[in-house]
């Protein structure tokens, strides 16, 4: 290996793969390996003994491992998490199971709501409270907290979650419970809502604490064998854990805080476009993963992908918001949508084309696998237009039949509907398009945001071959599909950022601020959050962003505003009010004359500025080389047959530009060029598709 | 039946989803701007587009069912009254009118007419829940509609961009929450704009003048599908009758039902007449949770929309309380008007018993308290909320009912947390309620248990509209029914489950919700359903031993 270079080591557990990634100075290998759900460090310490190998370098020449983990949602989802037991405050033992008190779906009789991780027999109560004020109502009965403990330890409990109402005002009965625990309980796992998420709503912020303490032996077990068994192999260097938010953190942060780790996965997928976003400059990128069996879009603004502060894990109505478990921590706001080559077509009773969110998944597959899967998938729908080439679909490992898809969509679609085989592909085409444009420009307005300034980044097996349509019935003009996207989590790990963000609820009207109080608390939040995020920083220069979640008086739903990073003082009040009415006005139109504004709770991230690649230069275009074949595509528009040209990926130097319509084939997919795009590689060898002038 | 087909016939469906999706961004602007904690925090609202005609195209699934016909009617009266052909860009209506509107004073209903290359082409309407629109308050107590608060004929509420000034002074000056309801009226009006800029860019991407055709093609397959499922149902006519408790006497609501090739006709003959107090309900309300109840049964996965609603039609005497004219007092409407769902129900599980629940709580338990803040200060008057809570809902044939859940309602509970933030009351319970749930083979979901106290040592109005104290929800086919509904003080006193109401400073106040009712013999219970039960204490182990014949 090369003497000196910087090595640097990912790691993406995921449910069925996992994801290596192993940089020596700028040189990269990857490797793909089965998930051990058992014990998941098998898989990593294997792979990464193959993947040194591939480098020819030792574990001890690592400088930085970066892992990322789907077992704490896993844990959740397959409910393989610790005996969890809840307290609360007296007269709330139901929180969880009283949640919204609604329906997530309006007109279906038979739904189920989600079931709580600690059951109601591991629910108690205690005598306290504290009101809205923080102020003690009624003080906590210290002895009936220790009381808890025989019970807790006859019913085997392993983890405790600690939740009472207000404790976002006022920590201290929660903390104070959560000694007496531990000193009754030694050695047992303890999480205080008002330590996890320290915010107002008390369905929102108990299932988070619960969730926390559902995965924290689980995961603490994991990452303390993962240590353990690194320290054996003589490993030397840094171990970061990836969140939910995008930002790498400590072990031992990770161990407190398990509930931050979920979502990784995904959120490695946003920082990898993020990367692409910075290589070539783009600062408004809208990211479209596509696999097989869903789509996820997430909008990045100047190379930072957005950030939400609550997400549901655990649908039980795949992708009907409310069907979930709540958890308020920050996450990288994504939209998951049950659209993916594997989604299954039909014809509902409108007689309308409908995709998903049923999947064929690997077995038995779209039709044209030929292993017996009879209903028609969007990827049969491609391989049926033209799109995919049937002997040379995953590297030539798998042949397809189109004429099984043919078939298959004829039976479901076709014949309900009296069109050909063709036009049927067609309109499910058009229709898996929509599902996601939909999605798309929903999302972007929920932020604020014009979907049709955005650059579209493609990656996943099936969104290079949807991205152009999408693009099309967004308005976006540029469209980027970059190389190597099969582990684009795990290479997104690579260059996400030490982070931490922490979040306060405090009410402050603008009319009535209290300066040194907020600057207080911010500078308390600053230090807090920096501490966290230096001891891991190895001296790189660490960052703040300051943020008020602000609203008019009488609202129940914020905007988030940035404050700049020092105390604030009355002459910015004005500012802020300014920026609150300005914001406002863009994301809902009518801003209210005259209505008083208010801040309810504060926000701190503390961040290393994240490894963005340099800017790639611009190539000089060239018309590519001879098409390696040509493909009759079914025209849906048209309703006819054209023939467009085939090329290789691989066959395409830098600056090689071609014209729509037209297909690049590789190995991991293809990438369809519609007629309103043009398209060329770029200098890092991402297609890059512009939309020709009009 | 339109002749479309081919490419046409695949767009006129993209543009179908996008209309749905165009509504559903409505309704989310709204929400998330919203003052009323009970439109922000629950979801009380409704946002919808409709073509010049006033034909509903599509609605938003994010609102409630008590708006699903109403406000569709109510855009065929704004056009009456403003001719289309009168409307300028910019313009904006409103009427909080009952009859024209939703059903009582407390919703806005604001209609936007949508312009594209200066043509009208759409209107969008929405429609949410004010918490104060003075007169009586939101209590049953008012014995005419001009009791119950500020009554705002049809009129302009922006014209050309220019607010109506005059309007929203007389707004802000007839409620208790200025600032809520002049921040509502504002958000109704933008949740409009943001939907009609969507509409456009649609238009103009598929290249289109007129909905036409895109809305003669969703109304037909809608209408179709909805008659294919109803086609699958025997012919024939059913009834059913059930006695709720009313103000101050029962009220039977009956129900003929009546399935043919045209539909599903609801008629209400046999029905109360209406009470001199605010539990009447106007037609529009009553259509709307009569077509909702059997929406779920017939046309659960087929978009709401002018189509899919004309097949199933509602009829009921003048001067019945599920038709009550003007000036009835109205404020409370929903009481009797969730409970139709429960009606149509008990008709239809004569035919297909399988698909449909057993009786539930139905009826919102919110606690509409009122009463002075710490300070004295805030708003016009001190604090007025509706705190959204519920019963159990009705066993399902195949699985229990769900506890502490609104059906027929679609409004999300209060959280306590915000509740304590908006009023000087705290909350000392509110958890499920064992032994609520109605015994059976599937059991009826769990009410709750709330208690309440003033935090400032002050009295508070509590203006009651409950329902199910007298008359729980009954079981079926051999099934127990759910526990009947209390309101009382903590000291003992029972208090009456409808009107205005004083808690004194230092009592409390007991709400316990109804359970739903179960569906058959509590002896088929599995056993393992039973001891899950016993172990999580939803039902305690005497009452197991009693009626479930549980031995261990």
């Amino acid at each position: 290996m090369l003497e000196g270079a910087e090595v640097r080591l990912a790691v993406d557990i995921g449910g069925t793969f996992t994801d290596i990634v192993l940089d020596v100075g700028q040189d990269r290998k990857t490797r793909k390996l089965l998930t051990t759900p058992q014990r998941p460090e098998q898989a990593v310490l294997d792979g990464m003994r193959l993947i040194l190998a591939d480098a020819r370098a030792h574990i001890s020449d690592i400088d930085v491992f970066i892992h990322g983990t789907t077992l704490a949602t896993n844990a959740i989802i397959e409910r393989r998490g610790a005996k969890t037991a809840l307290i609360a405050t007296d007269g709330f033992r139901d929180v969880l199971d009283i949640g919204t008190e609604s329906r997530y779906d309006q007109y279906d009789l038979s739904i189920d709501k989600p079931k709580p991780l600690a059951p109601r027999s591991l629910r108690f109560t205690v005598p306290e409270r504290i009101d809205a004020h923080g102020a003690v109502r009624l003080p906590l009965d210290e002895a009936a907290v220790r009381a808890l403990a025989p019970r807790l330890r006859a019913l085997k409990v392993e983890s405790v979650a600690i939740a009472f109402l207000h404790s976002y005002a006022n920590p201290e009965h929660e903390r104070r419970t959560a000694a007496i625990i531990s000193e009754e309980m030694p050695g047992i796992s303890v999480t205080v809502s008002s330590a996890v998420c320290p915010e107002i709503r008390e369905y929102e912020r108990t299932s988070t604490a619960v969730a926390n303490a559902y995965v924290q032996p689980l995961i603490d077990g994991y990452l303390a064998r993962m240590s353990d068994a690194l320290q054996v192999e003589q490993y030397r260097g840094a171990i970061y854990l990836v969140t939910s938010g995008g930002g790498v953190t400590s072990i031992e942060t990770a161990r407190r805080f398990p509930v931050r780790l979920v979502e990784s996965g995904p959120a490695g997928g946003a920082i990898f476009a993020a990367q692409i976003a910075a290589r070539l400059g783009e600062s408004k990128v809208l990211s479209f993963d596509m696999g097989g069996t869903t789509a996820k879009i997430c909008l990045i603004e100047k190379y930072q992908p957005e950030t939400s502060r609550v997400f549901e894990v655990d649908r039980a109505a795949r992708f009907l918001k409310g069907s979930g478990l709540p958890v308020r921590i920050p996450v990288i706001e994504m939209v998951e949508i049950g659209a993916g080559g594997g989604s299954i077509a039909h014809v509902d009773a409108m007689k309308r084309v409908t995709v998903g969110p049923e999947s064929a998944s690997s077995e038995p597959g779209p039709a044209c696998y030929g292993r017996g899967g009879l209903r028609p998938a969007v990827t049969d729908a491609d391989v049926a237009l033209g799109m995919i080439d049937p002997d040379d679909f995953a590297g030539g490992t798998i042949k397809l039949d189109p004429e099984l898809s043919k078939q298959a969509l004829l039976r479901a679609v076709g014949e309900p509907l009296g069109l050909s085989a063709e036009t049927a592909a067609y309109a499910v085409h058009e229709v898996v398009c929509e599902n996601m444009a939909s999605a798309a420009r929903v999302h972007a307005v929920e932020r604020g945001e014009i979907v049709g300034q955005h650059t579209l980044i493609a990656f996943g097996g099936a969104a290079p071959l949807h991205a152009a349509r999408v693009a099309e019935k967004i308005g976006v003009s540029r469209v980027i599909v970059p190389s190597n996207a099969g582990v684009g989590s795990a290479v997104g790990f690579l260059a996400a950022p030490i982070a931490y963000e922490l979040v306060r609820s405090r009410h402050v009207r603008l009319d009535d601020f209290d300066t040194d109080g907020v600057s207080d608390l911010l500078q308390e939040m600053v230090t807090e959050a920096r501490a966290l995020v230096e001891t891991g920083a190895a001296g790189a220069p660490v960052r703040e962003r300051r943020a008020a979640f602000m609203r008019y008086v009488g609202q129940g739903h914020e905007i988030s505003i940035e404050l700049p990073n020092r105390r604030l003082a009355t002459t910015d009040l004005a500012g802020l009010r300014q920026k609150f009415e300005a914001d406002y006005a863009a994301m809902f139109e009518r801003p209210i004359p005259g209505a008083a504004i208010e801040v309810l709770s504060w926000s701190v991230l503390a961040t290393t500025e994240a490894r963005n690649p340099p800017r790639v230069a611009d190539v000089a275009r060239m018309p590519a080389g001879k098409a390696s074949g040509m493909r009759k595509f079914f025209d849906g528009r048209a309703g006819e047959l054209i023939e467009i040209p085939l090329y290789r990926r691989e066959d395409m130097a830098p600056g090689a530009t071609i014209a729509g319509p037209a297909v690049i084939a590789e190995d991991e997919t293809s990438t369809f060029v519609s007629t309103s795009f043009d398209a060329h590689i770029d200098g890092a060898g991402s297609i890059v598709m512009e939309r020709k002038a009009a | 039946m339109s002749k479309a087909s081919g490419a046409s016939l695949i767009d006129l469906q993209i543009m179908w989803h996008r209309l749905i999706a165009v509504v559903e961004e409505q309704a989310q602007v709204l929400l998330r701007t919203a003052f009323s904690p009970i439109v922000r925090e629950c979801g009380d609202l409704s946002a919808g587009v409709f073509d010049l005609k006033g034909r509903m195209l599509a609605q938003a699934v994010t609102g409630t069912p008590g708006h699903v016909n109403s406000m569709a009617e109510s855009v065929k009266h704004f056009i009456a009254q403003f001719p289309i052909e009168t409307m300028k860009e910019g313009d904006a209506y409103i009427t909080n009118d009952p009859w024209m509107g939703t059903g009582h004073l407390n919703d806005f209903v604001v209609t936007t007419p949508c312009f594209k290359d200066g043509k009208p082409v759409a209107l969008f309407s929405c429609t949410s829940h004010l918490m104060d629109i003075g007169g009586i308050g939101f209590g049953p107590d008012a014995t005419d509609v001009f009791m119950e608060g500020l009554y705002i004929p049809m009129l302009k509420l922006i014209d050309q961009g220019v607010v109506n000034e005059t309007l929203m002074a007389m707004i802000r000056t007839n409620t208790r929450l200025p600032i809520d309801t002049e921040g509502d009226t504002y958000s109704l009006a933008g949740c409009n704009d943001v939907g009609c800029e969507r509409l456009v860019e649609m238009m103009t991407e598929f290249d289109i003048d007129t909905l036409d055709e895109l809305g003669d093609y969703i109304c037909d397959r809608s209408r179709e599908a909805v008659l294919a499922e109803i086609a699958k149902l025997p012919k024939g006519t059913w009834r059913n009758t059930m006695v709720v408790d009313g103000y101050d006497a029962p009220v039977t609501l009956a129900a003929t039902l009546t399935i043919s090739d045209e539909g599903i006709h609801v008629d209400f003959d046999g029905t109360s007449a209406a009470s001199r107090f605010g539990i009447n309900v106007p037609l529009s309300y009553t259509i709307a949770y009569t077509v909702f109840g059997l929406g779920c049964v017939v046309a659960s996965q087929i978009p709401n929309n002018a189509g899919s609603l004309s097949p199933l039609t509602v009829s009921a005497p003048p001067g019945a309380i599920l038709n009550a004219p003007k000036p009835a007092p109205v404020a409370s409407r929903h009481i009797i008007g969730q409970m139709l769902p429960d009606v149509v129900f008990g008709c239809l599980r004569q035919i297909i018993p399988e698909r449909v629940p057993a009786e539930g709580t139905s009826c919102l338990w919110n606690l509409n308290v009122r009463g002075q803040t710490r300070s004295g200060a805030g708003g016009n008057y001190g604090f007025s909320m509706a705190v959204t809570s519920n019963g159990g809902t009705g066993a399902r044939f195949a699985k229990d009912g769900l506890s502490a859940t609104a059906y027929p309602s679609g409004v999300r509970g209060t959280p306590v947390e915000i509740a304590e933030t908006q009023t000087p009351l705290i909350f000392w319970r509110k958890e499920l309620r064992p032994d609520s749930g109605g015994a059976g083979r599937t059991r009826g979901g769990l009410g709750q248990i709330i208690e309440v106290g003033s935090g400032v040592d002050a009295p508070f109005d509590i203006l009651a509209a409950f329902d199910r104290i007298d008359h729980p929800p009954r079981g079926r086919d051999g099934g127990k029914n759910g526990e009947a509904g209390y309101v009382g003080l903590k000291s003992g006193k029972k208090l009456r489950g409808k009107g205005f109401q004083q808690v004194p400073p230092d009592d409390r106040l007991v709400v316990l919700t109804p359970g739903g009712a179960g569906i058959g013999d509590p002896r088929e219970r599995a056993p393992t359903a039973v001891s899950d039960d016993i172990e999580s204490g939803l039902v305690s182990a005497d009452n197991a031993v009693a009626v479930y014949g549980y031995t261990r």
